[in-house]
């Protein structure tokens, strides 16, 4: 493992973290992270309902812009399954706050600012090399485990069909017992 | 790879013969300026292509960033009532930066449609239309504008016209050595 000396920095605990993203199945590991310079937003504020977490590499560049455009145009889709979304990167409270005015998001983005990119890592989504996150998507049922995820090439937008799969599968598990896929 | 959820039917907008080898369908915004720089390179394959190609144009309009996108697709499904859809989406790419309610009556004027029957437009009557191409290219996997689908898969690839009728002769290749595959 290179950089010893940081990895143990402020902790005698060695946290291991999952080398690719976390699948159906696993429980959401709990986050609490800055959504404005004076507001967390935590796992745990979210359960109950379904959630969605996008992962993006930066605010700012193009295709994320697309991604996140997009998904503000169709929350009033995904708030008719239940289902709330944030948007996680590892860009500051002030950065967020200006990409979202700018681009008139009317949904959370949260900074995984400090310890950089520790969320993205508990999820298994953190680019080391780079210091961002993967495109990444989970989708968390009311109870806390994580449904479905899925990584996208950086540079490809994933849109939302992935995204309403899992959650029409949410809302009707009955109609999909006894159906095989 | 992303599929197209809705099969071309009756309800669409489509220009070329329903027997074409290749099926394009465009999901678009009047207001995005990548439809825009767009437009004249579907205009340039349609007319290689000629009878091999129909192309269709669904709404994605992202009312949220366009303040007009949502009119100007009103106004469109308007004159496709009166027989004049494409008129209407040519005059409308062609005018981008003019999408105004009082512009869209202007172009009206230019097509003939009266006043009255533009402005009514935009009462909501074509919501349901629009919402519901809005829909379909969501679940489709439209990931925003322009999204391309070539024989009912989405097409990811360069939009300049050389890649893009290479693109499509290898599907109508395909599908003329398979012929029975049906038609999306």
């Amino acid at each position: 493992m290179s950089e010893p000396g940081l990895e143990r920095e402020g902790t005698s605990m060695t946290t291991i973290y999952p080398t690719a993203a976390l699948s159906a199945g696993t429980t959401a590991p709990g986050f609490s992270l800055p959504a404005t310079p004076d507001q967390t937003v935590s796992l745990h504020d979210l359960r109950g309902a379904p959630a969605i977490l996008a992962f993006y590499p930066a605010d700012w560049s193009p295709v994320c812009g697309d991604q996140m455009a997009l998904y503000n145009e169709i929350l009033g889709e995904f708030r008719q399954l239940g289902a709330q979304l944030v948007g996680i990167s590892v860009d500051g409270v002030w950065c967020h706050a200006a990409f979202g005015a700018d681009r008139k998001l009317h949904f959370p983005l949260l900074s995984d600012f400090e310890p950089k990119g520790e969320v993205a890592r508990r999820y298994g989504v953190y680019r080391r090399k780079e210091g961002v996150t993967e495109r990444a998507l989970f989708v968390i049922d009311a109870q806390g485990t994580i449904r479905w995820s899925h990584v996208s090439p950086l540079g490809i937008n994933p849109g939302a069909d992935g995204i309403f799969e899992a959650l029409q599968g949410l809302a009707s598990p009955a109609a999909l017992q006894g159906v095989p896929s | 790879m992303s599929r197209l959820s809705l099969p071309v039917g009756p309800g669409d907008h489509a220009q070329g013969p329903a027997t074409a080898a290749v099926t394009l369908v465009e999901y678009g915004d009047y207001e995005c300026p990548y439809c825009g720089e767009a437009y004249p390179t579907l205009k340039d394959v349609q007319r290689a292509m000629g009878d091999e190609l129909r192309f269709v144009f669904r709404n994605f309009p992202l009312t949220e960033m366009h303040a007009h996108a949502l009119q100007a697709a009103e106004f469109a499904e308007m004159a496709a009532t009166a027989g004049m859809f494409w008129q209407a989406h040519d005059l409308l790419y062609e005018n981008q930066d003019a999408l105004s309610q009082r512009d869209l009556v202007s172009l009206g004027h230019r097509l003939g449609l009266p006043e009255p029957m533009v402005v009514q437009a935009f009462d909501g009557r074509f919501d349901r239309k629009i919402r519901d191409d809005f829909r379909g290219g969501i679940r489709s996997g439209v990931n925003g504008t322009p999204t391309l689908f070539i024989n009912g898969l989405r097409y990811d690839g360069p939009r300049d016209p050389e890649a893009l009728l290479i693109a499509l002769r290898q599907a109508a290749r395909i599908r003329q050595a398979a012929p029975a595959d049906g038609g999306t």
